[in-house]
């Protein structure tokens, strides 16, 4: 449904987005990730026609961008950063003139209008000025406008920027009813919202992909090893350490935390290698106290960070 | 077409929600009045001298005296109006962001253009049908020749039609509109003086100078002389203008 290939956007000497490529499928969820200035608002703005890009090509929907621009408009659906309201108009006027650009024939015009304001949950200000909006409802006026001509493609800028948090689980929870019919890049720095409302990942920083997998692939491919916290009641004259670094599969083992008798430890092993049968074998029978076991999941806020800091230079 | 339609509607929209419309209007038909009392009051002592026959002129005519030089005078008014009415067009979209909307949906550039374009024309209009009041005094109360009044009209509204493609032009270039406003004025303000070095001038810059002038090519107009002359000036000006707006907005897009 998307296809971006080796998309590249400078601006002058700066190279905002470095050779991105990138497929969604149909009814798919993507999420773009990525620290403020990696790229994300300017791969979207390509992607939506409101520039072009210094090499590459994107197609939407089965339309080149570039070549047949008012085509793949007509079937994309675009939520800027800032909802693109004009503050003089009222919120069904607004909805109204963006219904006629975009394309809604007059006779459903105002039918769809009114659709949306129920979906988006903005009826109630139908009549008040966009100008004299709250930041919550200007952003879901700001989704009404992006599905009003009911595109196949949908592209949003950090929807959920500026809600209280039941208004971000109202959007998430639209946004996930809107997947499936919809074809979806939504963009965000939040990663809860990722796992919560994306099937796929993509990770980009400083302008390049970094990575593009399921959340759950993501989480789980980039612990090179498995690491398992054990924690041990074992008297003193014990050598835990040791006695646990020689089970077969375990390669290094650290003491991460102490309270008197009782020793937590973080023990890695081999990829692939599940040794928790093992570690509670040579425990139990050491006579020691095995007070918890369990995987340590490297958390999506830490890939996150992994992906994105470990090229940077310390300066 | 239609597309254009709804981009001038919101566009007149935008004017009257705001108070540019009604200061526009009101100031112009303050002004306008203005010129056109002080006009009559001229007329009117004309009239008397040449009916007493102190060697005052041989006869007088509305057309000539008070209706002819009343277009020529609209230039001044669109001078300080017109600026108000472009500046905003292009550099308070990108200024809010709604450019956006308008860049990202099924329209093509010169849609947009000619829709902001039009909006500001239909304003410009409403702007002169205000005027149609004074000239109806003198209808009602005179006897003067209508053809100049409608090409005088149709001048006025070309003359009008020219700025405000160049302050359109103006506003896609910058995201402030104050900055928009001023070098709309300053730009206009050349075009309108731009022939009074004309006189001192070798006659092929006199000539030059004079087709340059937005004003001087009204003249004509208001003694109800359609020369086609004057009619591509303005068409070829306004379309060249209309045609650097939509360049201006698609370089816009290239650098970003």
């Amino acid at each position: 449904m998307i296809e971006v290939q080796h998309l590249t956007k400078r601006y002058g000497p700066t190279t905002a987005v470095d050779d991105v490529s990138f497929t969604v499928e149909k009814g798919e969820v993507l999420g773009f990730l990525g620290p403020n200035g990696a790229g994300k608002t300017t791969t979207m703005r390509v992607l939506t026609g409101f520039m072009p890009p210094t090499e590459g090509k994107a197609i939407v929907a089965g339309y080149d961008i570039f070549e047949q621009p008012i085509e793949a408009k007509r079937r994309t659906g675009y939520l800027p950063e800032t909802p693109p309201l004009y503050p003089e108009m009222t919120v069904r006027d607004y909805l109204t003139f963006v219904a006629k650009i975009k394309g809604v024939p007059k006779r459903s015009r105002t039918g769809r209008v009114g659709e949306l304001m129920e979906r988006t949950r903005v009826a109630d200000v139908a009549n008040r000025h966009c100008g004299k909006l709250s930041k919550g409802y200007r952003q879901r006026v700001g989704l009404a406008q992006a599905l009003l001509h009911n595109p196949e493609v949908l592209i949003l800028d950090e929807p959920t920027a500026g809600l209280d948090p039941k208004q971000i689980i109202e959007t998430r929870q639209l946004i996930k009813e809107l997947g499936g019919d919809h074809t979806i890049i939504l963009s965000t720095h939040i990663l809860p919202e990722v796992s919560q409302t994306c099937q796929r990942v993509v990770i980009i920083n400083k302008g390049r992909v970094v990575a593009v997998d399921t959340p759950d692939n993501l989480t789980s491919r980039l612990r090179g090893s498995e690491t398992m916290l054990v924690q041990v009641d074992a008297p003193p004259t014990d050598d835990v350490k040791r006695t646990l670094e020689i089970v077969p599969g375990v390669t290094q083992v650290a003491a991460a935390d102490s309270r008197g008798t009782v020793i937590s430890y973080e023990v890695n092993s081999e990829a692939g290698r599940d040794v928790r049968r093992q570690l509670a074998a040579v425990v139990v029978s050491n006579g020691w106290g095995l007070l918890e076991l369990r995987p340590l999941r490297m958390s999506l806020e830490e890939v996150f960070l992994h992906l994105t800091t470990e090229e940077m230079p310390h300066e | 077409m239609s597309n254009v339609l709804a981009i001038a509607h919101k566009e007149l929209k935008g004017y009257f929600a705001s108070p540019i419309a009604y200061i526009v209007i009101g100031f112009s038909a303050i002004l306008f009045g203005w010129f056109f009392i002080n006009l009559l009051y001229y007329f009117d002592r004309m009239a008397m001298q040449a009916g007493a026959g102190f060697g005052g002129p041989q006869s007088v005519n509305v057309n000539e005296s008070v209706i002819s030089p009343l277009f020529l005078n609209v230039s001044v008014i669109l001078l300080f109006t017109l600026p108000l009415v472009t500046m905003r067009t292009y550099s308070e979209e990108k200024r809010s962001g709604t450019i956006e909307l308008l860049l990202t949906s099924p329209l093509t550039d010169l849609q947009i253009v000619l829709g902001k374009f039009l909006g500001g024309l239909v304003l410009y209009a409403a702007m002169l049908a205000v005027t149609v009041i004074h000239i109806g005094f003198l209808f009602a109360f005179g006897n003067p020749e209508w053809r100049p009044v409608l090409s005088g009209y149709l001048g006025v509204l070309l003359m009008g039609a020219c700025f405000l493609s160049l302050g359109l032009f103006v506003s896609s270039l910058t995201r402030n509109q104050i900055v928009a406003g001023m070098i709309t004025f300053a730009v206009f303000l050349m075009f309108w003086v731009v022939n009074w070095f004309a006189t001192f001038a070798s006659p092929t810059w006199q000539n030059i100078l004079n087709y340059l002038s937005i004003t001087e090519h009204l003249n004509d107009f208001t003694r109800g002389v359609l020369d086609t002359k004057h009619l591509v000036y303005y068409v070829t000006f306004i379309a060249f203008s209309l045609f650097l707006t939509v360049r201006a907005v698609d370089s816009e897009r290239w650098r970003g």
